[in-house]
């Protein structure tokens, strides 16, 4: 076998900073390998991919040291065109790197740069939209399609160039759980039929390992600390020192009091669900206190709402739905399913077509945004939607402006949010140099500064590695326990286990499901037109015949415990 | 969605089924020939003929409701001006001097002016719609293909396609962005008119960064898709020249040859009545 790609002695400084991003990279790749990189924020896994796809040095660049070979070849000596003829690039964001207007254009985008005459080009455009069940699409805007779709198509745009080397940064970021499977099914059949080499990088390892790898790379602080066999790393604490969430099963493993061996398999959830032993569980359950549910008071009740842009083609309706105050609501559905529409009609950045929102018992269906704003605050997505000003401290002294409150009251307002939200080290940083993590939480200090009675958040953990997904956990939850009522939009079942009162299932612009989140879990059914997952936890519950709420539950007690110990 | 201006707008008419270069090379002449000419007669046979290729375009006035009121708009306020600089611009071209009111000190209104003044709102009325078509019909990479083939570098030609293929998410974001700015009390739509200029100028810092983000990763998928590697590119979209688009061409020429001799036969771009 030849090496696709090696990597020897490598290191790489940004131009823009004094510390190198890699250090010592020794790394060697064959052809027809599955790699997969994991890493928490900023541990080089990203940069590492770049080096490969030639972003770095073209787009990016800086000091580089040692030797990369691709293909045997210098990559210095390869340009970015030549590079792009051998490795196959899928970005982050879909959306974001399409460039044609439709999926038939944008499949065709590489080959239009490498003049291929148009008969030719329609032909390999078809074949490559077949292979990846597009080919019905061709004609449609990338607009219209669902995240999934949008993957595929991105991914045959990179098909169409016969590249060996296909590199994923992140695939699974904007999926919804079902779409991210069949993202990595479709993976694993491209890479057994043509016999690629196949590179992901990713943090969220349970589910990249819904398919077979030859390897994990770990990263940390720019260094790789382990390479090995995926059964090795998952049983041998390489990532618990890294930060990054294991697999859940293996984690309830642990937790059972069994010792994870490699010879176990515990990268393939089927042959490991074995070595579950019943007793075993059923007693470490008994050691587990139960928890007690708080009742509550009703903040927010929706009562047959209803949205439409155009007549005739409602995005909600008959939406009915009651928040108890200080707890903690999940919103989860299909991409396109309405969340964000339902979270922009609370807020009022759309006005309701029908029915009616009442807070505390009085109508508010028809304030304007600026009133409503002052009780339910939104938190986009993308932070950089909502940041306006240079320093943090302006930004979130920027919310209160039009409150028109008295110096002292304002001081002592930012001074506390800033506190609260463990910025206030930061409060004269420009708010372009912090992390993704912190820009977040600038939104949400700018906009609790104001005071407001329900907080609204649209999907903050998302692309978050565990620790930063954690601290933003633990910190919304924290203000749960100030009494704050939050609703938060979310992809992920595992966070609406463990931190949601209540979850809200929205599909086709309704609420078809409100309920505590093992009810939604039992709901077979519901799950499955909704495009989500039974967690792994609960795969192992019903297969030892335990209690899944008990079992989830003292998995996250001990997880919990876990994380007390980071630093 | 709301309002989305100048963005390509799917149907199915004769004007979508064009080439792009068609379209490109019909709106180019269309527009040298209305610049030049001051003629009256000329303006009204291209103002009709503008009026049925909107028709034959499909296109729904309110679909375009926003940019054409915008634009008249300012096209009054460009005849306003001119009146105020130049109150006997149209005696001065015309040649004779027909006063309707004597107004006040050098603010006379005379037959010449209003006559000249018509003409320069018709012309105007004649070019936008025009142009609006045209970005609403053509496909934005078709568009750039267009411009390739008539000899505009492929590079430069991607970019406006690019801008084009863009206008509609910028619109989305600077929407979301005033809504997160009114979400935070901080006016953007109602208020005195400074407090709203000032504070539009709050979104424009998030949208830069925003599309900054936006460009950055489109240039990154762009580069690792081998744009910019070869000295041509060839175009999945680009549709053949069909025999409507060799009639719709000698149609455009022969209207621009017949506005450029009825302007200049008498040595004049002005249609003079009087």
């Amino acid at each position: 076998m030849t090496n696709a790609i090696e990597f020897q002695d490598f290191s790489f400084t940004y131009r823009s900073q004094s510390e190198p991003t890699l250090r010592q990279i020794q790394l060697t790749i064959q052809e027809g390998e599955r790699i997969l990189i994991v890493g928490p924020s900023g541990s080089g896994k990203s940069t590492l991919a770049q080096c490969i796809n030639g972003l770095i040095p073209f787009s990016y660049p800086g000091t580089w040291e040692g030797q990369v070979l691709i293909k045997g070849q210098d990559a210095r000596e390869l340009s970015l065109f030549d590079r792009s003829l051998h490795i196959g690039t899928v970005l982050q964001d879909p959306d974001a790197q399409f460039v044609g207007l439709s999926v038939g254009e944008d499949i065709a985008f590489a080959l239009e740069n490498k003049q291929t005459e148009r008969p030719e080009m329609q032909e390999i455009v078809e074949r490559v939209a077949r292979m990846t069940d597009v080919e019905t699409l061709l004609h449609a805007r990338l607009n219209d399609l669902s995240g999934g779709q949008r993957q595929r198509a991105a991914l045959a745009g990179v098909l169409v160039e016969d590249a060996d080397i296909l590199l994923f940064d992140e695939p699974l970021a904007n999926l919804d759980p079902v779409a991210g499977q069949e993202a990595m099914a479709l993976m694993d059949r491209l890479q057994r039929e043509t016999n690629r080499t196949l590179i992901v990088v990713e943090h969220r390892i349970e589910d990249v390992l819904v398919i077979p790898f030859d390897r994990i790379i770990v990263m940390v602080d720019g260094e790789i600390i382990a390479d090995d066999h995926p059964d090795v790393i998952l049983s041998n604490g390489v990532l618990q020192q890294a930060i990054l969430r294991e697999p859940l099963y293996v984690s309830a493993a642990r937790w059972a009091g069994m010792t994870v061996e490699s010879v176990d398999q515990p990268s393939r959830v089927d042959p490991f669900l074995k070595q579950f032993n019943q007793t075993d569980v059923l007693e470490r359950l008994e050691e587990t206190p139960q928890k007690e549910t708080a009742t509550a008071t009703a903040l927010l009740e929706l009562e047959q709402l209803a949205f439409h842009y155009r007549q005739g083609t409602p995005v909600l309706e008959n939406v009915t739905a009651t928040f108890q105050k200080g707890t903690l609501t999940t919103i989860v559905g299909q991409n396109g399913a309405g969340k964000s529409t339902l979270a922009k009609v609370l807020s009022g950045y759309q006005r309701t077509t029908g029915g009616q929102i009442l807070l505390d018992g009085t109508d508010i269906t028809n304030q304007s945004i600026a009133e409503r704003a002052g009780t339910i605050g939104f938190v986009l997505q993308n932070p950089n939607h909502m940041i306006s000003k240079h320093l943090v401290q302006e930004e979130i002294r920027y919310g209160m402006q039009a409150l028109r409150l008295s110096e002292a009251e304002e001081n002592e307002r930012l001074e506390q949010t800033l506190r609260r939200c463990g910025l206030y080290p930061f409060r004269n940083w420009p708010i372009q140099a912090l992390s993704f993590g912190q820009k977040k939480r600038v939104t949400i200090a700018s906009i609790l500064v104001r005071r407001p009675d329900i907080l609204i958040l649209d999907e903050p953990t998302a692309g978050q590695d565990y620790r930063h997904y954690s601290d933003m956990m633990d910190f919304l939850e924290g203000l749960k326990e100030d009494g704050m009522t939050l609703l938060i939009i979310t992809h992920d079942m595992h966070l609406v286990l463990e931190y949601s009162d209540q979850v809200c299932l929205v599909q086709a612009g309704r609420i078809r499901y409100a309920g505590t989140s093992f009810g939604l879990l039992n709901q077979e059914q519901l799950l499955h037109h909704a495009h989500l997952k039974q967690t792994s936890l609960f795969t192992i519950a019903e297969h030892l015949e335990v209690d899944p709420e008990r079992f989830v539950e003292s998995i996250i007690t001990a997880e919990r415990k876990e994380r007390e110990q980071w630093l | 969605m709301a309002v989305e201006m100048l963005g390509y707008i799917e149907k199915t008419s004769p004007i979508h089924r064009l080439t792009g270069t068609t379209k490109l090379i019909g709106f180019l002449l269309f527009t040298t020939a209305t610049m030049f000419t001051y003629d009256t007669r000329v303006l009204l046979v291209m103002g009709l003929v503008s009026i049925v290729l909107f028709r034959l375009s499909r296109i729904r006035f309110r679909e375009v409701r926003f940019v054409l009121i915008f634009t008249a708009l300012f096209v009054l306020i460009n005849a306003l001006a001119v009146y105020l600089f130049e109150p006997e611009q149209g005696v001065e071209i015309y040649g004779s001097r027909h006063v309707l009111l004597e107004g006040i000190g050098r603010f006379t209104v005379t037959a010449e002016q209003l006559f000249y003044l018509f003409n320069l709102i018709l012309k105007y009325s004649v070019i936008v719609p025009i142009a609006v078509l045209f970005l609403v019909t053509t496909h934005p990479t078709e568009f750039a293909s267009s411009l390739n083939r008539i000899g505009v570098p492929y590079k430069i030609a991607f970019a406006v396609s690019l801008a084009l293929r863009y206008i509609p998410d910028v619109q989305a974001d600077f929407r979301t962005i005033a809504n997160a700015q009114e979400a935070r009390g901080i006016a953007v739509s109602h208020g005195s008119l400074w407090q709203r200029a000032r504070n539009s100028i709050q979104i424009l810092l998030p949208l830069l960064f925003t599309s900054l983000e936006r460009i950055e990763t489109v240039s990154n998928a762009m580069d690792l898709r081998g744009f910019g590697a070869g000295r041509k590119r060839t175009w999945y979209n680009q549709k053949t020249m069909n025999q409507i688009d060799y009639v719709a061409i000698s149609c455009i020429v022969l209207l621009t040859i017949f506005s450029f001799v009825v302007t200049f036969y008498d040595g004049n771009r002005f249609y003079n009545p009087f």
